[in-house]
Formats: C-alpha cells, sequence, structure tokens
C-alpha cells in the first residue's frame, strides 16, 4: 500500500472502481505550518450573515467612542468576550428615495439588497451574490438556518421568487450536514460509493428535460426553471464531490452524535439553546468546508421572541411597553435586544473555537449582520446599526467602532463583497449606490 | 340515517341534476371572461404526498416538510405560480424521492408496486423496465410520457442495472430521477386553440386534468382521469360535467377542501404558534394541532359532509372535541374525536370562538382584540386593513396603571390618537366581541377582577356579546363574497385580477341562489368557461424552435400561432 502514490490512488478512484484503499494521513497534504492547504492555495476566506429584527436601543446601544477599543452600553455589554473581532457600523440610513417605508422589510432590504424595495424582494441578496463568487467548489453552495424553529425565517433570497428557506431543526440540519451523504475528508480510507456514480450519470437526463422545457415557457416563468436547472447543476457537483477523495483537513471534526430538537417554542431561554446547536452545526459545516456562504437567522423581522412569565413578544413589546422616566427607554424591549447580543456574541465566539492555521477560523471568515429598523421603538430606517466580525484572511481590520453618519448601509455591503472578490464598480441603486470601499476598515 | 342528513344527501343530488341540467342548457348566465394565464405551479408539500400515496399505497412512508410558499392575496396558493426551487428545496426534493424509490422497490413492496418481473434480478430488463416506468410517470407527470423521456428513463434504469448487477437498484435510481424531474416538481398547464370559441385558448385536456384535480383532491390526477383526458371527452361539455360530478362525490374531496380551508384560515401559522407556559400552562403543542383539526373536522363535516349553508358556520353549535380541547372548552370529552354539540346557552358558538381563531389570533401570553378583529376581516371578509404607521407611540395601550384593567379600557386609547382611530375603529370592537376569551382560547367572565363588557358592532350591526357578533358575521354579505373569491384564486391557480369582477359577480349570485352550499359552488366554478379558458401569455416565449417532434402537447408558442391563424 505504501507504495501507492495519491495521484494513482485517486486515478483509480475516478475510473469507477468501488475499492476500498488506504489514504496516508492527513498531515503531509498541509504544508508545513498548517496555514494553507497542500497544494498551496491558502485558506479560504468565507463569508456569511447573521440576522435578526427589531433594531437597538440606540441611547444605551451605540459606544461613545469611534474607532478602537470602543467602550461597550448596556445593550451590548455581552460583547466584551469578542469585542476585538466585532466592527460596529452605527447610525446608518436605508435611503427610500420614493419608495414607500415598509415596516421592518426596508431597513434589511436595503442593507443586503442595496435596494430600496417598493413590494417584495428585488432581486438576490449579498450571500447569493458572494456565493456565485466562492460558492461552486463546495457540497453547499450556501447554508441557511435559523434559531427560531420557523423555516421562513430567511434573510436569504436566490432571487426576487426564492427564497433560501432556512434549516430549523438541530436534527436535521445534523442529518444534512454529517448524516449518511457526509463525507469526511480526515477518513483515512476512501470509497466512492457506486450508486452516487449512478445517481450523476441519471441526473443527466432531467437537465435534458430542463433545457427542453424552458425553450416553452415565458420569461417569468424561464427564470424559475433556470433557478431550478441551476439547483440541479449543484446536486450534481455534490454526486461529482462524493466520488472525489476530499483533501484532509485538521480542524474538521464532524460531531459524533445527532442532537435532540428542543421544543418548538420561541421562548428566549430555548432560542438560545437552539441558536447554539445551529451555530454548532454551521460552524462545523464551514470549518469542513462543507460550504463557504452562511446565513443564519436569528429572529424574524417582527421578532416574535417571548420572554417567560412576560405577555407580550418582541415586537410587540417595541410597540407597547412604556418608556421607563428614569432609565429613558422602554426597559423590556430593551431586554430582548440585550439576550439577542448575547447570541450575536455566543455566534461570533463559536468561530474562535476553531483553530485554523495560525489563528481561529474567525480569521479567515467575514460576517456581516443586520437587522430591519434603528430604532426598536419608533421603528425608523435611519440610527441603523451593520455589524461585522472576522478579519476575511487578514483583508480588513475588526474591532472598530465607526459612526455612518446618516450614510446607507451599502458602503459595509459594497465593501463586504470587494472583499470577497466580487468584482463589481458599485453596489446599489439610488441613493444607496455606491462604488466607495471603506478604506479606514480594509488592511 | 338521521332524516335531515337524507335530506340534505337529497337536496345534494338534486342539486347536482340541476346543475347539469342547467349546464347542458348552455349555461347563458356565465358572463364572457378572457379566462386566466397558463400558469406553471410548484407543487406543496401536501400535494406531493397525497399523489405518492395515490400512485404508491398509502404504506410508503416520508416525512418531509417543503417550506411554504408566499402568502399572496389571502392565499399561500397563490404563491405556487410565482415560487421558485432553491438549491437546499431540491436537496430535500432529492432526498424524498429517494427515501420513495428504496420503499417502491424493496423486496417487500416490488411484489405489487412493480407489475412485472425481470428475466434476472442481477441484469437489465427492458420491457418490464418500461412496463413500470411508463405507468409510473403517466401518473407523475399528469400525462402521457413522450417517447424520449420514456426511453431515457429507461436507460437509466438499465445502465443503473449493469453497473449495480441489480435489476431493481437500476429501476429505482430511474425512479429516483423522475420524482426530481421539472414537470413532476412543478405543474405546467399548457394551451390548446378553443375549437368552440375560434380565436380563443382554452386548457389542453391533460392539463384541465390536473388543474381540477389538485383544487378539488390538492393530489394529481388519477387514472380514471386520465384517461377521461387522453379519450377527449373531458373536453366536451357532458364528459367533464360527468369527471366533475365523480370528483364531487369522492371522499378525496374531503382532501382537497381541508387543504383549501387549511390555507385559507392561515392554519400553517400552527406549525410555529406557541404560547407562555407560565401564562396558559393548558396550551401545548398538542393543543395547537388539535385546534386546528377541530375546525378542519367542523369546516368538512358542515360543507362537504351535510352540504350547509356555508355562513351557518359561524353560528353552528355543532362541533368536535378531544382532551387536549376539553380542558381549554371546561367539558369531559372522550379519548379520539368525537361529534361534539355545543349547550344552548353557550357562550361559544361557531367557527370564532373555537380555540384554533382564538389562540392564533392572540398573543404568547394575551388576548388581543385587535389582532382577531384584524384577522376577522382580512381572512374572513378578504379587506385588507393598512399597517400601522411608524413612529407611533403605543405605550399607552399596555400602562399598568389600575385604571385600565381591561383590554377594552387599553385599546380604546388608540381611539384617542386620529392616526390609530382610523383602523383601530374597524379591528377593536369586533375583537372586543370575544374577549370572554382569553388567549390560549379558554372562557372567562372578568380580567383584573373587572366584568368584561363584550358589546360592540360590525359595520354599523351592534351587538352585545360573542353569539351576536357571530350573527352580524353571518349575514355580512362580505362573508361568502370572500369565499368565492378565495376559492376562484385557489382553484385557478393564481390570484383574481380587475378583468375577474364580472365571472366573481356571477358566481356570487349563483352561491347566493343555491343558499350558499359548497358543492355547488365548486361545480359552478370547475364546469364554467373561465376556469379552463386561457389569456395569451403576457410575457412572450422566445423565439428559440419548439422542442422536438414527439411532444405530446401543443405548446404555448404554438397554440399562439394557431390562434393568430385564424
Amino acid at each position: 500500500m505504501k507504495t501507492l502514490s495519491r495521484r494513482r490512488v485517486l486515478k483509480g478512484v475516478l475510473n469507477g472502481a468501488a475499492v476500498t484503499v488506504g489514504l496516508p494521513l492527513l498531515d503531509c497534504f498541509l504544508n508545513d505550518n498548517g496555514t494553507a492547504l497542500a497544494s498551496g492555495a491558502p485558506m479560504p476566506v468565507r463569508f456569511g450573515t447573521w440576522g435578526y429584527g427589531c433594531g437597538i436601543t440606540s441611547k444605551v446601544f451605540v459606544p461613545k467612542k469611534t474607532g478602537p477599543g470602543y467602550d461597550l452600553p448596556e445593550e451590548i455589554a455581552s460583547w466584551a468576550r469578542v469585542r476585538e473581532h466585532i466592527n460596529l457600523f452605527s447610525n446608518a440610513t436605508a435611503i427610500l428615495d420614493a419608495s414607500p417605508n415598509n415596516n421592518h422589510f426596508s431597513g434589511w432590504v436595503v442593507a443586503r439588497c442595496g435596494i430600496a424595495p417598493s413590494r417584495g424582494i428585488p432581486g438576490e441578496t449579498i450571500d447569493t451574490t458572494v456565493a456565485g463568487r466562492i460558492g461552486k467548489t463546495t457540497r453547499f453552495k450556501s447554508l441557511t438556518a435559523t434559531a427560531d424553529g420557523d423555516t421562513s425565517n430567511s434573510y436569504s433570497y436566490a432571487n426576487s421568487a426564492t427564497r433560501n428557506p432556512a434549516e430549523w431543526s438541530p436534527l436535521k440540519f445534523y442529518t444534512r450536514l454529517f448524516g449518511p451523504d457526509f463525507q469526511d475528508p480526515n477518513m483515512p480510507t476512501f470509497t466512492p460509493d457506486p450508486r452516487v456514480m449512478v445517481r450523476k450519470s441519471v441526473l443527466s437526463g432531467v437537465m435534458d428535460q430542463t433545457s427542453a422545457l424552458m425553450k416553452t415557457v415565458g420569461a417569468k416563468d424561464r427564470a424559475r426553471i433556470d433557478q431550478y436547472f441551476t439547483g440541479l447543476r449543484q446536486l450534481e457537483n455534490q454526486f461529482e464531490q462524493r466520488l472525489t477523495k476530499p483533501e484532509p483537513i485538521a480542524a474538521c471534526h464532524a460531531p459524533g452524535k445527532a442532537p435532540v430538537d428542543p421544543a418548538a417554542t420561541k421562548e428566549v431561554e430555548t432560542m438560545r439553546l437552539r441558536h447554539r446547536m445551529m451555530t454548532e452545526l454551521m460552524v462545523m459545516a464551514v470549518a469542513c468546508d462543507q460550504t463557504r456562504v452562511f446565513n443564519m437567522s436569528y429572529s424574524a423581522a417582527f421578532s416574535a421572541l417571548v420572554r417567560a412569565g412576560y405577555p407580550k413578544p418582541h415586537h410587540t413589546c417595541t410597540h407597547e411597553d412604556a418608556v421607563d422616566p428614569a432609565l429613558g427607554y422602554q426597559p423590556n424591549a430593551s431586554w430582548f435586544t440585550r439576550r439577542t447580543m448575547e447570541a450575536w456574541a455566543d455566534f461570533v465566539e463559536a468561530f474562535t473555537k476553531i483553530p485554523e492555521g495560525d489563528g481561529t477560523l474567525l480569521d479567515n471568515v467575514l460576517i456581516y449582520a443586520t437587522t430591519d429598523v434603528g430604532d426598536a421603538k419608533t421603528h425608523s430606517v435611519d440610527g441603523l446599526p451593520v455589524i461585522t466580525a472576522g478579519r476575511a484572511g487578514g483583508k480588513i481590520k475588526s474591532g472598530l467602532h465607526i459612526d455612518m453618519k446618516g450614510g446607507s448601509p451599502t458602503a459595509v455591503g459594497y465593501t463586504a463583497l470587494r472583499i470577497m472578490g466580487v468584482d463589481v464598480p458599485s453596489w446599489g441603486t439610488l441613493s444607496n449606490k455606491t462604488s466607495e470601499v471603506m478604506h479606514e476598515i480594509v488592511v | 340515517m338521521h332524516p335531515g342528513h337524507v335530506e340534505s344527501r337529497l337536496r345534494a343530488g338534486l342539486a347536482g341534476v340541476l346543475a347539469v341540467v342547467a349546464l347542458s342548457g348552455c349555461s347563458p348566465s356565465e358572463p364572457q371572461s378572457s379566462g386566466t394565464e397558463p400558469r406553471i405551479s410548484l407543487v406543496t408539500t401536501d400535494q406531493y404526498l397525497n399523489s405518492l400515496r395515490y400512485i404508491f399505497g398509502s404504506g410508503i412512508e416520508l416525512q418531509v416538510q417543503f417550506p411554504p410558499f408566499e402568502r399572496t392575496e389571502g392565499l399561500l396558493a397563490n404563491g405556487a405560480a410565482i415560487a421558485g426551487i432553491s438549491s437546499s428545496q431540491l436537496e430535500q426534493f432529492q432526498g424524498a424521492g429517494a427515501t420513495v424509490a428504496a420503499q417502491v422497490v424493496d423486496a417487500e413492496n416490488r411484489e405489487f408496486l412493480v407489475p412485472c418481473k425481470p428475466a434476472a434480478d442481477d441484469a437489465a430488463d427492458q420491457a418490464c423496465a418500461t412496463e413500470f416506468l411508463s405507468k409510473i410517470g403517466r401518473l407523475l407527470y399528469r400525462r402521457p410520457l413522450t417517447d424520449t423521456e420514456l426511453a431515457t428513463f429507461v436507460d437509466s434504469a438499465g445502465s443503473g442495472a449493469k453497473t449495480l448487477k441489480d435489476f431493481y437498484a437500476g429501476l429505482e435510481l430511474a425512479l429516483e430521477a423522475m420524482l426530481l424531474s421539472p414537470e413532476v416538481l412543478f405543474v405546467v398547464e399548457r394551451a390548446e386553440p378553443d375549437p368552440e370559441n375560434p380565436g380563443q385558448l382554452r386548457l389542453d385536456a391533460y392539463s384541465l386534468a390536473s388543474r381540477l384535480s389538485y383544487f378539488l383532491w390538492d393530489a394529481g390526477p388519477d387514472d380514471e382521469l386520465l384517461n377521461a383526458a387522453a379519450s377527449g371527452e373531458l373536453q366536451t361539455r357532458k364528459g367533464r360535467t360527468r369527471t366533475v360530478e365523480r370528483m364531487l362525490a369522492s371522499p378525496r374531496l374531503a382532501d382537497g377542501m381541508r387543504a383549501f380551508f387549511d390555507d385559507m384560515f392561515g392554519f400553517n401559522a400552527f406549525r410555529t404558534v406557541s404560547k407562555d407556559s407560565t401564562i396558559y400552562p393548558n396550551f401545548t403543542s398538542v393543543t395547537a394541532e388539535a385546534a386546528r383539526e377541530q375546525t378542519l373536522r367542523t369546516v368538512i363535516n358542515h360543507l362537504v359532509v351535510e352540504n350547509k349553508d356555508y355562513r351557518d358556520l359561524f353560528t353552528t353549535r355543532s362541533s368536535f372535541m378531544t382532551p387536549a380541547l376539553a380542558i381549554l372548552e371546561g367539558t369531559p370529552a372522550l379519548p379520539g374525536w368525537t361529534p361534539y354539540t355545543l349547550p344552548s346557552d353557550s357562550h361559544r358558538v361557531g367557527l370564532l370562538t373555537q380555540v384554533s381563531f382564538l389562540s392564533l389570533h392572540a398573543h404568547p401570553g394575551r388576548s388581543s382584540p385587535t389582532l382577531r378583529g384584524q384577522a376577522l376581516r382580512e381572512v374572513l371578509l378578504c379587506q385588507h386593513v393598512p399597517e400601522p404607521p411608524p413612529g407611533v407611540d403605543f405605550s399607552i395601550v399596555n400602562s399598568p396603571s389600575s385604571s385600565y384593567p381591561t383590554q377594552r379600557d387599553r385599546v380604546n386609547a388608540h381611539l384617542e390618537n386620529a392616526s390609530c382611530a382610523g383602523c383601530h375603529k374597524i379591528m377593536d370592537p369586533i375583537g372586543l366581541a370575544l374577549e370572554n376569551f382569553d388567549g390560549d382560547g379558554s372562557f372567562r367572565s372578568t380580567e383584573n377582577g373587572v366584568a368584561i363588557d363584550t358589546s360592540g358592532d360590525l359595520d354599523g350591526v351592534k351587538y352585545a356579546d360573542a353569539v351576536g357578533l357571530a350573527q352580524a358575521v353571518h349575514d355580512n354579505p362580505g362573508l361568502p363574497r370572500c369565499l368565492v373569491q378565495r376559492m376562484y384564486s385557489y382553484g385557478t391557480g393564481g390570484p383574481a385580477g380587475t378583468s375577474e369582477r364580472e365571472i366573481l359577480g356571477y358566481l356570487n349570485e349563483r352561491f347566493s341562489s343555491e343558499e350558499y352550499r359548497l358543492r355547488d359552488l365548486l361545480r359552478t366554478i370547475v364546469l364554467s368557461d373561465a376556469f379552463s379558458r386561457l389569456k395569451e401569455p403576457q410575457d412572450p416565449v422566445p423565439a428559440a424552435p419548439a422542442p422536438g417532434g414527439d411532444e405530446p402537447k401543443i405548446t404555448r408558442t404554438q397554440a399562439s400561432e394557431a390562434t393568430l391563424g385564424k
């Protein structure tokens, strides 16, 4: 067995023989210091999003100090453990121009599509754009999950007609990622499944039928069938990958045991547990290079989080909670935002727990986080926060607070796109259009 | 059998006969309509499952939940013709197809699901694969497969059998691919020139079969319906009437109508509804499912089994009971589901006082007159209540001050603010009549020690309590009109536009003259010319040549050309 070169082994495998062979172990596939893949390619830079509903209480959310070492007011006190990794862009405005203010919608849509919507989602969201650039070689072009147990809670759209549904059950998400179809890159042996070979070849017949159908339908339906065709290609890609021995990845340790789904409620403690479970799975999916684009939505735009023993869910609370005269803000609404920010800190921290190269997974990731409104109480589309985490493989600075001074959040989104290698001259439309990278955060 | 039951059956039968007579006389009163656009609709989870159960039997086990469509004009179903399939959803379809295909060919099921035996188990068998795949393909595609399509699948099965040295494994993987095909996942409607109305288009026979079947049964067409399409019978008035009567008489009508009312009533929300267990300890996820089931049972029994007036659903005291709801309704109950008649002095009457409506339109820890009023307007009367303006201070509504002990005191604050009052005065008085029912649907007569005042008004009709509200809803002309509008949209696969005003007016008149019987409404809709007439597609088909000559159907391009040539 020792005399077999890896190339020879893989050649045999690709010729379609159903054989089980031993392969040399993983260390020799990394370079000497483990900062890059054996091929010499650097660790891939990945892109993610995180979303939540109902904005902030600016009085206790926005730091007084800008730049590095910013202060952490009460609502974001939980960031202390991850502040160095987080950039906060406060005081952005989703500029509406002639579009109506669609409550709980216009804000996040501007931040994720660059366009003030008149009705419905105007087009693909930023993660889809990035996935088009960096998501083609992995098992999943992108992954989308939610913490609130509702598959509709997703801020990711493939196009104006197609929402990327969110994985809502930790058990189902685990099964999809690490169930029988998972190919552990660190397995010493590799057996291509002959059934997968047949599946892949059979799929081409379905693709031919799809092409034929596409020629007979009108433009709108053609776009939908084309989207479906893209899905077929992604499936074909998945089958192809299962026939190929993956490169070992030191950081990849698939969870050994299927999780048990928490109770199906939006009660905050259960939410936090479910969010942690989904996060753990997502982080490992990224570490195992199953995807390079990921979306987590914590709460929906009309956040329906529930506080045990308190009669109103989060969104209703932002409307109806009385302003405490001594504090000068809505204490119960702020309670929900605080819990949400704790979950955000959990999310960021989880990426720091995975060693990768000289640092952690978070160093090779850029996470872009948005919400639907600025001030929770008034549902304004100004005073909007945008948050990022990670250093994108050293391309971006972190630990900064930047006052957007009323500018569009698209400045941050456009910078993220450029950092992820999407070379577009501008992003967004009308007053949200921007072609300027934010040099203050780019290394 | 109960005499009333016999009478209602007779009435149903008689109405059927009368309808047939009226229609064979050319139905002079239906206005001219331009019809609907041909649609390409993504199947729903239930449609996918119902079709598989019909084709392969109920023994096939499958746990799938595809994401719901975007609710459009009051219905999820209206989103089917605009929804796309994301890559992750296609992965789910692939997984579901694999699960089904494996079960169909397993050692036990193949005996009765595969109609032939291969010459050898470890090799390809073209004849047997062709027999199985053409039979199953016709049901899955809702039309016969073209020669090219069939040959592709048979070849797949053959090469799979050869590679895996197993006939059934080859068949399984070919079936798996078929279950993923575009025309299995999308219901593609095709047009043809209407020979009875030169210059106009109609659904071709197979597309009409699918439209009928998904509407009435929430599943693809069965063998008999496809036969009626193949023979041309379905495109004759007599044949169509015969088919429709068969479908309306089938027990599968209940599946179709459950799907419709589940959609119209927004019951998909029950999948994620939850109540605060410290405030409502008796409301669990089991309660939520039971609440949904109670209403659907009530509706199906009332409209489909007993063929009663739709409006009476809101004043009926007949219902069904199960222990999970009995604890909230304060009555004993046997295990499972049993028919239940509310006492004549009960505060509950009709659908509005069932736990489903009361709990779905409330907060996790509190009732909500506003949400209930809004739901009644939007769900049952098809009205639209505008969004609240941004930047409004609602905190007075939640003042903990003891001067506001009841919801009525609190929501009255809405009326003090002009920008709130405009909308709230059309919602709150409806919901206040239901304030005797808490956010979990249980009865209460006081709130914070103060007796609850349940008086209110609906569009000028005043009432003292929920029983009065029920009667006002029953008598509201918007109630049946809303059902007609939703039903027509649902049946034709998209929101009704302004060009459909006349046909809706006609359907309203018929519904009224037929005393608001659901079956009669369904019959009128599916036998109308409007149901099968197609408009020219608005967005043009590309100039590319039509696909190969073995296409069984005239495509929209060809149909348009044929029409233009006249």
